[in-house]
């Protein structure tokens, strides 16, 4: 397995620095999504590396691809892998086929509605801030129904999408629905919307992690670069100090990304996902601004390549729920017990 | 350039086997603490309890048998350390042995070193102190100005030690001093010494919570034989190095603080607030991620692998988690405390506000591990 992680791990990397460059970056969050990027992305397997072999996909464990969502974190990759490598996994899950395409996932819960319309399924409502749904043929759709958890693929365009994006200008589309589902596309599930937004919060840590890998990078880059004063930044005391404590961040968010892949490998484990979203949340703010301060200007311009992973930062920590979210309830967890089990806890996750 | 990854620790079968022992004989031993003794757990001493961990096996758990030791891995030993530390036990006593003097002589010492003293230690019998910081000497210690001049037969030592935690309960010192006068680093050398050796004077120290395990230790012509010299002469400086480098991402750099967070969870959960379940939990967090990068370097150090910028990280990002829990507590509980209140809470809180400032200089200064850390980047 380890030899299958390195090979798709390398091949992400090599088809991540083909594709990437500041321009298409820019380009698409003007809206022209890089559909060549996307057929190389799917054609190198990437869309179903959650999936088992049996079941069609490619069968990475856990480290293997949170070893890709962390790289293209690490790009800013403009694509909505993550989304789709989820979407499939929970297709799979309910017994139903992997697909080709972009896919991207909601709960229905709050505004939108999965119910039971005689011998087939109803979806209405609107499903929220969906990643790229203006572009996603399929939307899969989570819901509790009659005390039963289902999964559902829904075709995008039997709904009405309302354009959004988040502050890195990632598409965060609105799309209202009212339609019925064909059945044979809504299918018993072990997951439900909890487990989706756990499975979402894990893999936005992971991705957070991989751009805070890449923000402490061209952050070293530029102080060993930069002269002022006679010397380059690095050479400031007062700077290494900083850019020290920007590591310490990107490394504990390093070792939140690993808690996350492992708590989502199978049931998801709310406590080490709410650990690892709320430490990679509270690492995105602090490094970025760190990062920003050791660019001076520069890292301020739209030309030079931090704000997309910096906006990222600061877009991801608040998706799938923010610090404030999961610590509350992981807070609330341990109140209600014994304060001697506290240690048990801890250690327990 | 480093990634920074923390992979999973592979933990041995028996681990949990070995966690569910560990905490009985804790249930079994230290019932009687309180809380305000728990969090003193660094600096209890009790060489009672040392010789009943001995007896068990956790001191010096990885070492060789013949050494006393039970050839257990860095897991195992991360395991006990981690419960002696959750749980406040009185580690003191033992702890300087069994993390940095022990494999010290381990890495540095002759065989009559090695068999004289690490079973010893190994059973909880014999304490040992750290002879580096000096008056003119602290994150600077190759500024050491202790004298070990070269005589018939072994050295003759003048100078002075400071902030010798239980120097006046050790059997040993390792005693870092310099053997020949010229360049900064090469002529340190280090050396065991008998603390029962004439000449050498223990003062106390007392510190800022006016408890005493601080000591000054004067050396006024004390003779010691040459064969207290450890490894070569000139070797000092890389020993230390070494040494420092050993143990600095273990639990007990982030563990400090632990009973007041179980105090300050005790008295929250009487009526629980939004304000205190965000805070609990985000404290939490940082735990779970911290016992993860922790015990991903004993699992690196176990690989044979030398994790020093990882361990950096780990002993930076510890005390900072350390020291923020007490003023964490006080904005969520409305107190004044004071070590002579009877709450638990309010006495475990104010002796860890006064711990705390502790806990980022012990060891290596933050400014000192942040240099590291920037060195590893490649910045210096």
């Amino acid at each position: 397995m380890d030899d299958l992680n390195l090979l798709v791990s390398q091949t992400a990397e090599r088809l991540f620095r083909g594709h990437m460059s500041h321009s298409l970056s820019l380009a698409a969050e003007a809206g022209a999504f890089p559909s060549d990027f996307w057929d190389a992305a799917e054609e190198a397997g990437l869309t179903l590396a959650m999936v088992p072999e049996a079941s069609g996909g490619v069968g990475l464990d856990p480290q293997g691809w949170a070893a890709l969502i962390r790289l293209a974190g690490a790009h800013a990759v403009p694509l909505p892998l993550a989304e789709t490598m989820l979407a499939n996994r929970l297709l799979v899950a309910g017994g139903l086929a992997p697909r080709t395409g972009i896919l991207s996932l909601a709960s229905a819960t709050g505004a939108l509605a999965l119910t039971r319309a005689g011998e087939t399924w109803r979806l209405s409502g609107t499903a929220a801030r969906v990643p790229y749904g203006r572009q996603a043929t399929g939307l899969v759709v989570v819901g509790e129904a009659e005390g039963e958890r289902r999964v559902a693929l829904v075709p995008v365009s039997a709904g009405v999408v309302t354009p959004g994006a988040n502050m890195a200008g990632e598409p965060r589309d609105d799309i209202a629905f009212d339609c019925a589902l064909a059945a044979p596309d809504v299918a018993p599930s072990p997951y439900g919307p909890a487990d989706l937004e756990a499975m979402g919060a894990a893999v936005r840590a992971i991705a957070l992690a991989g751009a805070l890998d890449r923000v402490l990078e061209l952050t070293v880059g530029y102080v060993g670069e930069r002269v002022q004063f006679g010397r380059t930044l690095s050479k400031f005391q007062a700077v290494q100090q900083q850019v020290a404590l920007l590591a310490t961040h990107v490394a504990a968010a390093g070792g939140a990304a690993g808690l996350a892949a492992e708590a989502i490998a199978g049931e998801p484990d709310g406590t080490r996902v709410a650990a690892a979203k709320i430490r990679t949340g509270e690492a995105a703010g602090l490094a970025a601004g760190i990062a920003h301060q050791m660019h001076g200007a520069m890292g301020f311009s739209q030309e030079y390549a931090l704000h997309p992973l910096t906006r990222r930062l600061w877009a991801w920590r608040e998706e799938f729920g923010s610090e404030a979210l999961w610590s509350r309830r992981l807070g609330a967890d341990i109140l209600r017990r014994d304060a001697d089990a506290l240690w048990p806890f801890i250690s327990a996750a | 350039m480093h990634r920074f990854d923390f992979p999973p620790a592979q933990m041995p079968q028996d681990a949990r086997a070995l966690r569910d022992e560990v905490r009985a004989f804790l249930a079994e031993t230290i019932a009687a603490r309180t809380p305000l003794e728990r969090a003193q757990s660094w600096v209890g001493f009790d060489a009672d309890f040392s010789r009943k961990m001995g007896a068990r096996g956790w001191i010096g758990m990885t070492w060789p048998a013949r050494f006393g030791g039970r050839e257990r891995s860095a897991l195992h030993r991360y395991i006990v350390l981690e419960e002696m530390l959750a749980a406040g036990a009185p580690v003191a006593a033992h702890w300087i042995a069994d993390r940095q003097s022990g494999p010290a002589l381990m890495r540095y010492g002759s065989a009559a070193q090695q068999e004289a003293i690490l079973p010893r230690i190994a059973a909880g019998e014999c304490f040992f102190c750290i002879g580096m910081s000096e008056p003119g000497s602290g994150s600077d210690l190759a500024a050491a100005r202790t004298r070990a001049e070269p005589v018939e037969g072994g050295y003759r030592v003048s100078g002075t030690k400071l902030w010798t935690t239980y120097a006046h309960e050790a059997h040993y010192m390792i005693l870092l001093a310099r053997t020949a006068p010229g360049e900064r680093h090469e002529g340190l050398s280090q050396f065991l010494v008998d603390m029962k050796t004439p000449g050498i004077t223990v003062r106390p120290i007392l510190d800022i919570a006016g408890a005493h395990h601080f000591n000054e230790v004067h050396f006024e012509d004390v003779f010691l034989p040459a064969e207290s010299l450890l490894g070569q002469p000139g070797d000092g400086w890389a020993q230390v190095m070494g040494e420092l480098a050993f143990e600095r991402s273990g639990p007990e750099r982030f563990l400090s603080s632990f009973t007041l967070l179980t105090e300050l969870v005790r008295v929250l959960a009487e009526a629980p607030s939004a304000a205190s379940e965000e805070a609990i939990g985000r404290l939490a967090a940082h735990l779970i991620v911290l016992r993860r990068l922790s015990s991903s370097v004993a699992g690196m150090l176990q690989a044979g692998e030398d994790p020093q910028l990882d361990a950096a990280v780990v002993k930076d990002l510890g005390a900072v988690f350390e020291q923020e829990i007490p003023e964490i507590a006080r904005r969520l509980v409305a107190c004044e405390p004071s070590l002579g209140a009877r709450s638990s809470f309010l006495n475990v809180l104010a002796y860890t506000t006064l711990s705390a400032p502790s806990f980022s200089l012990r060891g290596g200064t933050r400014e000192i591990l942040r240099g590291i850390i920037a060195r590893g980047l490649g910045l210096r």
